[in-house]
Parts: structure tokens; sequence; C-alpha cells
């Protein structure tokens, strides 16, 4: 499928377009240098995802946010297609950082439109109540006394919880809606 | 406290999933006279939460890299994931005040902060950096000579080159190989080595990281590698626990084991395979470990 096909429609209208989405996104860290993109199209050339997807497509995002198309970015699925291998941050000839501006997207949508997928709502919700990502099982504690190695340390919950809440993520994670899967 | 003393931060996976990779490495550094402090207490690395949340994964990587201030030693992970967030963190935090004094206000909360007086390494550049080349060769007592081997560096190893500031390329990375080659196995080359395995979004699309993971696998077996050999929780899942589902998939056979850096030095140095729960594979080494 071609780059021009599936998202961006031929006929963009004006009032499609938000004038000042650029500036708000280039100015969060790893961003910055978002208006220097001029499409040359290496990002997506050596992205190993856009090779195998129909839809993830690193130069079609930065020029979008480039043109303020913030609602349709917002609600694009393929954003969680990145796999951040940051093959298009070492190759970019402008020096953007597309998977830092894929991440400030990703960031914003769970922020403002309060979506995530499951998976990571997952990983949350383990963190919040383990200290790790993963659940790990008391029988796994044991086999590792058995296997001769040190005891995990006991997380710091009141931290973690504490941290969640300063990061403002508390709330967030509570009222979270979810999807599944994304499409390639 | 002597430089050849590391904080071992696990991360997740590893503990989880992978007990295999920490036992051959504990052996190994071991034998080359590296010592491992436990953290004290450690959390997450960060690297999972990124994706929604950057603050929330700068914080938690800040509140590791405390830890082992106040430990006073480096930090060595065997996670390409572990060490691109903490090490990303602690470049970023060193070098950016505004974004330090955001993210110690998150860490004032729980009585931290971010000082900067530590660094954070990963295995690979422990012993090609820090123990070096002719200390690893000197406890080669069974060389893997017949060994033919392919190495997978992983992303976060090298990238974005913009952090990672070791002596490696991040376009033809061969601090690896030369650290495989140590061993006595030869190390082929093969197409497209950086290639990503795909894992991070496993969760959200399997299609697309078993199709990077079936070409690397087929890469691999063009050259006739007879085992792979990877130093990253991540990618070995990809390609060892998921092979045979991408087998499947593809219905097509691979049949080749993947290994921890770990495994293969330390059955040079003459650890059994048990010892280094070589049986813990998916895709069990038996033709290869027939070969000693």
């Amino acid at each position: 499928m071609s780059e021009t096909q599936e998202y961006v429609p031929t006929v963009i209208k004006a009032e499609e377009m938000d004038p000042k989405f650029k500036y708000r996104i280039s100015k969060k860290h790893g961003a910055e240098r978002l208006m220097l993109c001029f499409q040359c199209g290496t990002c997506t050339a050596d992205c190993p995802i856009s090779r195998f997807s129909d839809f993830y497509r690193p130069r079609r995002i930065a020029r979008m946010v480039q043109l303020g198309l913030k609602d349709m970015l917002l609600s694009n699925d393929a954003l969680w297609l990145c796999s951040t291998c940051f093959t298009c941050v070492d190759h970019c000839p402008q020096n953007v950082e597309i998977a830092g501006v894929v991440r400030v997207l990703r960031n914003i949508v769970v922020q403002e439109k309060g979506v995530m997928p499951l998976v990571y709502k997952e990983l949350a919700s383990n963190l919040l109540e383990t200290g790790y990502v993963y659940s790990i099982s008391e029988s796994r504690h044991k086999r590792r006394e058995m296997q001769g190695l040190p005891r995990l340390p006991k997380p710091n919950l009141e931290h973690i919880s504490k941290i969640f809440e300063a990061a403002g993520f508390s709330k967030i994670l509570e009222n979270v809606s979810t999807f599944e899967k994304v499409k390639s | 406290m002597s430089q050849s003393t590391y904080l071992l931060f696990l991360g997740c996976v590893i503990p989880y999933r992978l007990p295999s990779y920490e036992v051959s490495t504990r052996k190994v550094l071991d034998r080359l006279g590296v010592k491992l402090l436990e953290m004290s207490e450690f959390n997450c690395c960060g690297f999972p939460m990124d994706p929604i949340s950057y603050e929330l994964s700068l914080t938690l990587a800040a509140r590791n890299l405390c830890s082992a201030e106040q430990q006073g030693l480096n930090i060595l992970t065997l996670c390409n994931g572990c060490f691109g967030t903490l090490n990303k963190a602690n470049k970023t935090l060193k070098e950016d005040k505004q974004l330090r004094d955001e993210i110690n206000k998150n860490l004032e909360e729980i009585g931290m902060e971010f000082k900067g007086t530590m660094e954070v390494k990963h295995l690979v550049h422990v012993l090609a950096e820090d123990v070096g080349f002719e200390k690893i060769k000197g406890t080669v007592k069974k060389p893997l000579t017949e060994f033919h081997v392919a190495q997978h560096s992983g992303c976060h190893l090298v990238r974005p080159a913009k952090y990672v500031t070791h002596n490696d390329d991040p376009e033809n990375p061969t601090m690896l190989k030369k650290l495989i080659r140590l061993t006595g196995a030869e190390c082929l080359d093969y197409m497209d080595e950086t290639e990503c395995c795909g894992n991070p979004i496993i969760g959200v699309n399997e299609e697309v990281p078993f199709q990077m993971a079936r070409e690397k696998l087929q890469h691999v077996k063009a050259v006739k590698a007879q085992a792979l050999i990877t130093v990253c929780p991540f990618c070995h899942m990809m390609y060892d626990l998921n092979q045979p589902r991408i087998e499947r998939a593809f219905d097509e056979k691979f049949g080749i084991p993947v290994l921890h850096y770990s495994q293969l030095l330390g059955l040079a140095m003459g650890f059994t395979p048990e010892e280094l729960m070589l049986n813990q594979l998916r895709v069990k080494p038996i033709e290869l470990l027939n070969q000693i």
C-alpha cells in the first residue's frame, strides 16, 4: 500500500488542522527538532515495522504533526506499532528524534483521551502492586533459593505508589479505557 | 570500592522468565573476578512505562539510579531495555537541569534526590571495556572451535548513538562479535544483523514481530549458523521461546538454538551445560553440545 493512500485524504480541510499543535509537540523532550523534518523519508525507508505493516509510516506521522492533524493522529492506533528500535533516530539527516515524537503522541493519547492498549494497563497495574511489571510468583522466589540465587529485595510499594501519584498517573490508570490489538 | 565491583540490576523479565541468563552470568563474572553486589532495593527500570508516561518512566528510572548512588556503585544490567532506559535517564538528567528539577520534585515525595554520580553499563560493555579481551581469553579452558554461531546485539545496546556512548558502531556492531570469537567460536556475518527483534510490540500486535523474527532466523540459517547468541532477555524470548510458534505460523522449520552470551562463554570456561542451565532453552542445543 502506498504512503498516500491509507490515512491522509487527498483533500485536507483547513478546519481539521490545529496550527498550534506542532509548537506544542516540539516543546516536549525528544520532539524538539520536529520542525526540521523535510520529508526525505529515510525514517520510513529504514523502519523495520514499516516493512511489514500497511499502516505504520514514521514520515507520515511527522508530516501529520507538522500539519496539525491532531484528531486524526490521536485516533490512529498505528502509533502503538513503533518498537523503539531507534533506527529512525540514528538515521535522520536532520537529527529529528522520530521515535521521540511517536512517544510524545502516545503519551498525549493516554493523557487526553484516557486510552491505552490493554497490555500497558496490565504492566502498570503489576508495577503498582508488586514493583515489577510481571508479578513474580512465590514459587519463583523459592526456586531462586534452590538455584542458589539471592532473594529478590522487596520493592518499597509505598514509594512506587507515591511516584505514580507525583507523575499524575494514578488517576489516569484508574479511569483508563483499553483496546487489545492493533492491526498491521 | 574496587573498580571491578558492580551493582547487578536484574529488572523484571530475568527473574520472571530467564533465570538461565542470571545464573550463567553470575558464574562467568565470578570466574573473571568481577564482584556483583545486590541492589538493596529496586523497581522496574521504567522502560515499559515510557510509551504511556515519559514522566513516570523517568521517575522510576531515577529512583533506581538514586538507590545505586546511595550504594556508591555503578550499575550493571543484563537487559538491553534496562540498559537503554537507565542509561538514557542517567545521561539526560545529568545534562538537562530543567528536566532534573522536574524529576527531583517527584523524587522529593519519597525523600530521594538524583545527583548524577554513577554510571550504567551493560554486561557487554563491562566485559569488552572493563574486564578486557586478554583477561577473558585467559579464562577459556575449552575453546569452542567447532562452533559456528551468529550474534544479535539488539537495539538498545547500541542505539540511539546519541545516548550510547560506548565504543561500538551502531550500524555494524562488533563488540559482541569479538567477545564471541574469544570463546574460540566462529561468529558468522549475515544479512541485516542490526534488525530489531520486534518484541516490544508483541503485546499489541503479534504478526509484525513474528515476521521480523522469521526473517532474522532465515538470515541466520542462510549462513548455516548453528546457534544465535543474544545479550537481552526480550530478544532471547523472541527467538527461543517463540521459535516453535513462528515455525508453526509460517510452516517453516528453523531449529536454531538461542544462547545467552554468558552461556557460550561459560561453556568455553569449562562449566557444564547443566551448571549454565542450557536445559532450560526451548530449542534444545543438542547437536551444538555434541561438538564439545
